[in-house]
């Protein structure tokens, strides 16, 4: 019983890891820049298949990883100075469109370089292996998975909490007028951290694709799950979209072993009747704006 | 309703945001011909109270009471349609219509025809035949066809005065009409503020001490949320509390 | 329409109902690609009411459209093989969601509700995967056998009765949806996507007018997704998805909003785009159609619609300063 359920946190936190690394790129472009950006599962997308490609021609796996999440960054780049640049002061509605359209080249052009079908990510033999935790064996991938994540986002606390980068980043999502009046250059404090989100989401892409499948559909089949994580959790929030992607993580897997027909509508539905009662999101950040 | 009754009257109205008191035990009472201004240095409340008059906001206590009615619970769409009508100090014109057409809207949600689906013809020509008559009446009624976003400010702000009218205000809130407006065109803000009917009863809250002078009966001072006094302009004026308050802004 | 030039005016009104006229002299093998086109004309211009004219921005369109489709397919198998019946019918249940999912989501604004619309389609596009017995799951509803519509036009292969059947079912909604948006009503809704707080301090029911032009729209979209079910006799979980919704808010983009015949030029465009790369090759469609709509929203804001209009401010800008102003 108790082995059953540890499995089931396991597996939830594994996954919720994924989707932590690649969503919070995404709070971060929508609470402070307020941008809608639907095509960030592109990033994460783009990360998977550079480093399922250069798995695939024998590279180093931790290498093509880091290629894959460098890869997600550079086009992430050009992407914030050519077309997103012009979204800042238009709308909701002409953001949506506009990454609805990257959504749709992103996938014609992944289907035209690597194929239609599930492209894989060849991870190293000892990370497919089961490893002996005690009370059963458990596959080391999912450990993998959650030592990363956790990692990953340990840094990232500890860079918001206490570097003036983070002091920065946390002042301007708070409040992006009174930020720039104090001197903080928002633009550029944006672009950066675009870019270190779109990286973020590479990794996640890369390392995550044994959960999340890379194929040409990737991009807009899971926006949904990232954009409940962002929303969820309230736009701007690192603590919020890791709470909100743990939940979504252990609930869904929970859903999955128990209710297997009505976990997917099940899900949706939670999400539905949550941001009915708290439309702002779990843990939004203090500003109104 | 008799002679008696005001046409709004606030009882005790209070509001508090957290630690904020926004408006503590406020007291109004405004006539049928009412010309009252509303006064007060920044902070003082004046747009909370504003919002709280016309239902953006609901107060904490106190009520409020449209000739007689107690309309503390409507909502703002509800006050409107019984005669308390308020223009915004950031000019919330639809800018991809033409002046005729935003007045003309506000006719037909009068006249309760701007549900109708499929009828369009005679009852939309009959609001666009008033609407000219209520820009004529502002003596903007040549600017009918143009569209807002290509009027020189101080029409935009006479046309939210024109469309205020057109909703037969029985209470009109004017905030800060002349605010932006250069000075070359006050003027025609002025003149368009004294020739406004007789019936209504009008509370303009105002910065400028020289619209306050031309335009008001009484003025009432908010200060912190409470009404510090109200009394005639003159009295208001000379008053040393008012003036320590303000500190130099009516230089007299 | 076309200021000062009645003649062409009127011209350009019948243009697209003589098109499908000729259309179906001219091209009598092809006629299925033009039965679909004119579904998602009337699909988009469901979405020009709602996202267009309201600005309701929802994701989750292709909701009713799906519910539409499975009801009158579901309809047809288990209650009655009329067409007409079984349309009515699929337009009432898509009408209905869309009150009760409106008049749930309707206060809400931006974001947020963009995910409770996404939400919703997710949902339901989750729930059909999953009740197979019900709508076929991934292998899709089959065995829809339709009477012919009043007893005399038989649904056939060569789908003579579809075409027609369409083209009338979009012409009654085009003369429907003309009418509302020049009405008061129609006036008042686009105020209310200018600016809800003005409206509201007119004395606008806000919300009411909102939940009522989402149902509409919802019932558009409900009757094309009818359409869809009656002229393929076949219903496929895609008709619920995201990929839906995305396709129909480009189509509509791409034509231009709040001129409904942005939804005639912008979903024929799709489509002619789409067989046409599709030719190329499998991918292309979606790297033409993706680039097209960056395009439009970077440049042309007004959609292909509006290239008229726009060709038409550069001359004058061009010939005002040529004339030194």
């Amino acid at each position: 019983m108790l082995s059953f359920a540890l499995t089931v946190l396991l597996d939830g936190i594994s996954y919720g890891m994924i989707l932590f690394l690649i969503s919070v790129g995404l709070t971060v472009t929508m609470g402070l820049m307020r941008v809608v950006n639907l095509a960030h599962g592109a990033f994460a997308m783009i990360g998977g298949y550079v480093a399922g490609y250069l798995t695939q021609q024998g590279g180093n796996f931790y290498l093509a990883v880091i290629g894959g999440a460098a890869a997600a960054a550079m086009l992430g780049a050009i992407a914030e100075m050519t077309i997103y640049r012009p979204l800042y002061r238009r709308g909701e509605l002409s953001q949506v469109l506009l990454t609805v359209g990257i959504v749709f080249v992103a996938t014609g052009a992944v289907t035209g370089i690597f194929g239609a079908f599930p492209y894989p990510v060849v991870f190293p033999a000892y990370l497919t292996r089961p490893i002996d935790i005690g009370f059963r064996e458990y596959p080391a991938y999912r450990l993998f998975l959650i030592a990363v994540g956790a990692t990953i986002a340990a840094v990232l606390w500890l860079v918001l909490d206490g570097s003036t980068y983070g002091a920065r980043l946390r002042a301007a999502v708070d409040n992006p007028a009174m930020a720039r009046a104090v001197g903080i250059d928002v633009n550029l404090l944006f672009t950066g951290t675009f870019i270190i989100g779109c990286a973020l989401a590479g990794l996640g892409g890369a390392i995550g694709a044994g959960i999340l499948s890379l194929e040409p559909a990737y991009a807009l089949k899971y926006i949904v799950l990232f954009l409940v994580v962002v929303i969820v959790g309230g736009e701007g929030s690192f603590g919020g979209s890791f709470v909100a992607a743990m939940a979504l993580g252990i609930i869904d897997t929970l859903g999955k072993y128990f209710v297997p027909e009505a976990a997917a509508y099940l899900l949706y539905a939670a999400v539905f009747v949550l941001l009915l009662w708290r439309p702002r999101g779990l843990l939004p950040p203090k500003s109104a704006a | 309703m008799t002679l008696s009754t005001p046409t709004l009257s606030v009882r005790c109205l209070s509001k508090s945001f957290g630690a904020l008191v926004a408006a503590q035990g406020i007291d109004l009472d405004l006539m049928p011909g009412a010309r009252v201004a509303l006064i007060g240095p920044n902070g003082a409340g004046k747009t909370t109270f504003v919002n709280l008059l016309t239902g953006f906001l609901t107060p904490d206590s106190g009520t409020i009471a449209l000739a007689g009615e107690n309309v503390t619970v409507l909502r703002p769409e509800e006050r409107v349609k019984r005669g308390l009508v308020r223009t915004h100090q950031i000019s919330t014109l639809l800018v991809d219509n033409t002046a005729r057409d935003n007045v003309a809207i506000a006719i037909a949600e009068r006249e309760g025809f701007a549900w109708r689906l499929l009828r369009f013809g005679k009852e939309w020509r009959r609001c666009c035949d008033e609407a000219q008559q209520k820009l004529d009446e502002i003596e903007i009624g040549g600017v009918a066809e143009r569209c807002v976003s290509q009027l020189p400010y101080g029409e935009q702000r006479l046309l939210e005065i024109a469309i205020a009218l057109a909703l037969w205000p029985r209470v009109l809130l004017l905030d800060e009409p002349a605010a932006g407006v250069p000075s070359y065109e006050t003027d025609v803000i002025h003149h368009a503020l004294g020739r406004l009917s007789a019936d209504i009863a009008i509370l303009i809250i105002e910065h400028d001490m020289d619209v306050v002078f031309r335009f008001a009966h009484e003025i009432v001072v908010l200060v912190q949320g409470r009404v510090l006094m109200r009394g005639m302009p003159e009295t208001v004026s000379a008053d040393p509390r008012v003036r320590a308050v303000y500190l130099g802004k009516t230089a007299r | 329409m076309i200021r000062g030039r009645p003649v062409l005016t009127a011209f350009g009104h019948a243009l697209p109902w003589a098109i499908a006229i000729v259309y179906f002299y001219v091209a009598p093998y092809a006629l299925s690609f033009g039965t679909q086109v004119m579904i998602w004309i009337l699909f988009a211009m469901s979405l020009d009411l709602a996202l267009g004219y309201a600005g309701i921005l929802t994701l989750g369109h292709a909701g009713f459209f799906g519910l539409g489709a499975y009801a009158a397919g579901l309809f047809t198998i288990h209650v009655s093989p009329d067409p007409i019946l079984g349309h009515l019918a699929a337009v009432a249940l898509a009408a209905l969601f869309g009150a009760i999912t409106g008049a749930m989501i309707l206060h809400t604004s931006g974001v947020t509700f963009l995910m409770l619309t996404l939400a919703i389609v997710s949902m339901l596009s989750e729930y059909a995967n999953q009740a197979r017995g019900l709508t076929g799951g991934d292998d899709g509803l089959q065995g829809i056998r339709l009477d012919p519509i009043f007893g005399v036009f038989e649904f056939n292969i060569f789908g003579k009765t579809a075409y027609v059947y369409a083209a009338v079912v979009l012409f009654g909604w085009f003369l429907f949806a003309w009418r509302i948006v020049h009405s008061t009503f129609g006036r008042s809704v686009d105020g209310i996507r200018q600016n809800p707080r003005r409206m509201r301090a007119i004395g606008t029911p806000v919300w009411w007018r909102l939940l009522a032009i989402y149902t509409i729209s919802a019932a558009m979209a409900g009757s094309a997704g009818a359409l869809s079910a009656h002229s393929t006799r076949f219903v496929g979980l895609s008709v619920l998805g995201l990929l839906t919704s995305g396709i129909v808010t480009v189509a509509l983009i791409l034509g231009g909003t709040r001129r409904l015949y942005g939804a005639f030029v912008g979903a024929t465009t799709y489509f002619v785009v789409q067989d046409w790369s599709a030719k190329i090759s499998p991918f292309f469609w979606e790297f033409v159609v993706g680039g097209m709509l960056i395009v439009t929203v970077l440049l042309l804001d007004g959609g292909l619609l509006d290239l008229g209009p726009a060709a038409v401010r550069l001359r004058d800008r061009w010939r005002a300063g040529r004339e030194g102003k």
